[in-house]
């Protein structure tokens, strides 16, 4: 009996998981995922809780739900992968695990300990993240009694997972102020290191225009030094400074500490991967899916379900002795809220920056880069699509390739 | 693609001024570009040029936060040396691309 060891039951592992259960001999291979935490978090609809759209019932389901019959579950603290014996050792080092084969998907997470001041006096009072439940719901609460002020987004630095959700907090937040009738009140700010509202320029222009359309306004090109907790303000390393009442933070995103441990990562933690085999760089059984990747593509569980289809079919010419012969494009695909009702959506991949068209090629129901009601609707069925299909490694109705056809590049 | 001369050697440059190809680069061209962007190049500077430039062959990812693994500023001294847009200056300067963001 051969194994296949499985780092992180979050949406990568889990829909890898489900997929080679179903490809793979239950005779001849056993699949073993190891997690520390219960509880699988719907973290998209994280962006829903501080205004009250969802609450904490709406995201969090039992894990061992989405784990299929066949796969060993295994709950426990990992604790380092020793690569040169195929070993991992968890729960503190007491059991160790060995591997065949071994998926890398531990995710990353906030790092907020990374910028001085962040985690000081004021954190979750008036400084918040919403990347975790405790931050989403703490937010909910400070915006419920919040009555008109200096509202700052702020990105701490690159890259940093979903990277359309900070404009989709901010495009939410204008739509939540306008319902409680103190819009004219409240100042929105994006506060970001990046030159304009996003990195590629067809769909930055887009957003700004959405941006100055909604009153936002950006400061660019500030790389955040500290928190001045007593001064309420964010500092960047020219003394340039920003004040706020409420700070929403997205603070640096590091890999699993794990990863550390193993003295696998770069660093901020992620694992040198091959962008096209997702072989990890200098281990020929190890492959890594997910957020846990250094690949130059978002950090998106859409990008996760595109890529495991690559994965899987590399995994198996590995496990036969053949050269990798499926290529990941980078392919990725993100809905962006706009409003309560409307929604943008962007499809992009390694070569190719988001162009305006519509989405899926074949129906294409959905506009790219155009500000519509459907993308908003499409948006929450993503939530259906991901507890249903996405998780138990279905096909969704989309192709894994990110396809040309019915993009328009504009003059 | 386009050419630019920098102290009497031609260089392949992208629309934004970044050489495309790290290997035409020398110290004289370093210093040529430096007074286009209005700075004196300093030992200090030299030696994170040199960083950047090892740091990129390698194949590693460049970023502010990694300059603090140089040993040679912080990145409250990097601003200081190459005030603005230190890693977009820092990088032209060096002769490699400017750090793509992805996202
Ligand atoms: C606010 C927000 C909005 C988002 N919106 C979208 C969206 O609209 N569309 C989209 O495609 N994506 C979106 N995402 C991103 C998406 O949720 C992630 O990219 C995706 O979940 C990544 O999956 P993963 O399996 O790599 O990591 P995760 O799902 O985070 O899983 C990692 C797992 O590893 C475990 N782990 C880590 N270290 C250890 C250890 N040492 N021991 C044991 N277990 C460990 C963790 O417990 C966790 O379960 C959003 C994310 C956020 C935060």
């Amino acid at each position: 009996m051969k194994n296949i060891l499985i780092l992180g039951a979050g949406t990568a592992g889990t829909l890898i998981a489900n997929k080679l259960r179903k490809r793979l001999s239950k005779r001849e291979w056993s699949i073993t995922i190891v997690d520390e935490n219960k509880e699988h978090y719907y973290q998209p609809g994280f962006l829903f809780i501080p205004f009250g759209i969802y609450n904490q019932n709406d995201v969090i389901k039992p894990k061992a739900k989405f784990i299929p019959k066949g796969v060993d579950f295994i709950y426990s603290q990992i604790d380092k992968i020793l690569p040169q014996e195929n070993k991992v050792l968890i729960a503190e080092g007491k059991r160790e695990l060995k591997y065949d084969f071994l998926i890398i998907a531990t995710g990353t997470r906030i790092a907020p300990e990374e910028t001085p001041g962040l985690l000081g006096e004021l954190w979750h009072k008036d400084i918040f993240d919403f990347y975790t439940v405790e931050g989403a719901v703490a937010l909910a609460e400070r915006l419920k009694s919040f009555n008109g002020g200096k509202l700052v987004v702020n990105i701490t630095e690159l890259p940093f997972k979903c990277p359309v959700a900070p404009l989709e907090f901010i495009f939410l937040a204008d739509t939540y102020f306008k319902k409680r009738g103190i819009r004219d009140k409240v100042e929105l700010t994006l506060v970001t290191p990046l030159p304009g509202a996003f990195t590629k320029p067809i769909a930055t222009k887009m957003l700004s225009g959405l941006m100055e359309e909604k009153n936002i306004k950006i400061v660019p090109d500030f790389n955040i030094a500290e928190v001045d907790n007593l001064n309420k303000k964010i500092l960047d390393y020219e003394e340039k400074a920003v004040e706020f009442d409420i700070l929403v933070t997205i603070p640096t995103n590091k890999g699993a500490d794990m990863i550390e441990r193993s003295s696998m990562g770069d660093d901020l933690n992620f694992v040198p991967t091959d962008k096209h085999t997702l072989q990890a760089v200098g281990h020929e059984n190890i492959f890594v899916l997910g957020d846990a990747a250094n690949l130059p593509t978002s950090k998106a569980g859409s990008v996760a379900h595109f890529a495991a289809d690559f994965l899987e079919e590399n995994l198996i010419s590995a496990i036969n002795g053949e050269p990798l012969k499926a290529k990941f494009d980078g392919h990725a695909n993100c809905y962006i809220v706009t409003s309560y009702s409307k929604g943008t959506l962007i499809d992009f991949n390694y070569e190719t920056e988001p162009l305006p068209g519509r989405y899926p090629y074949w129906i294409g129901p959905f506009g790219l880069l155009k500000d519509t009601r459907l993308n908003y609707f499409g948006k929450l069925f993503f939530k259906w699509m991901y507890w249903n299909l996405l998780l138990k490694g279905h096909h969704l109705p989309v192709t894994s390739h990110m396809s040309m056809c019915c993009k328009e590049r504009p003059e | 693609m386009a050419q630019k001369e920098f102290a009497g050697h031609m260089v392949d440059v992208n629309e934004e001024g970044y050489f495309t190809n790290p290997q035409q680069w020398n110290k004289e061209i370093a210093a040529a570009i430096a007074k286009e962007e209005g700075l004196e190049l300093s030992d200090k500077h030299y030696a994170i040029i040199e960083f950047l430039r090892n740091r990129f062959i390698s194949g590693e990812a460049l970023s502010i936060r990694s300059i603090n693994k140089s040993g040679i500023v912080d990145v409250k001294e990097f601003y200081a040396l190459f005030p603005g847009a230190p890693l977009k200056k820092s990088t032209k300067i060096a002769g490699i691309p400017k750090p793509s963001s992805c996202i």
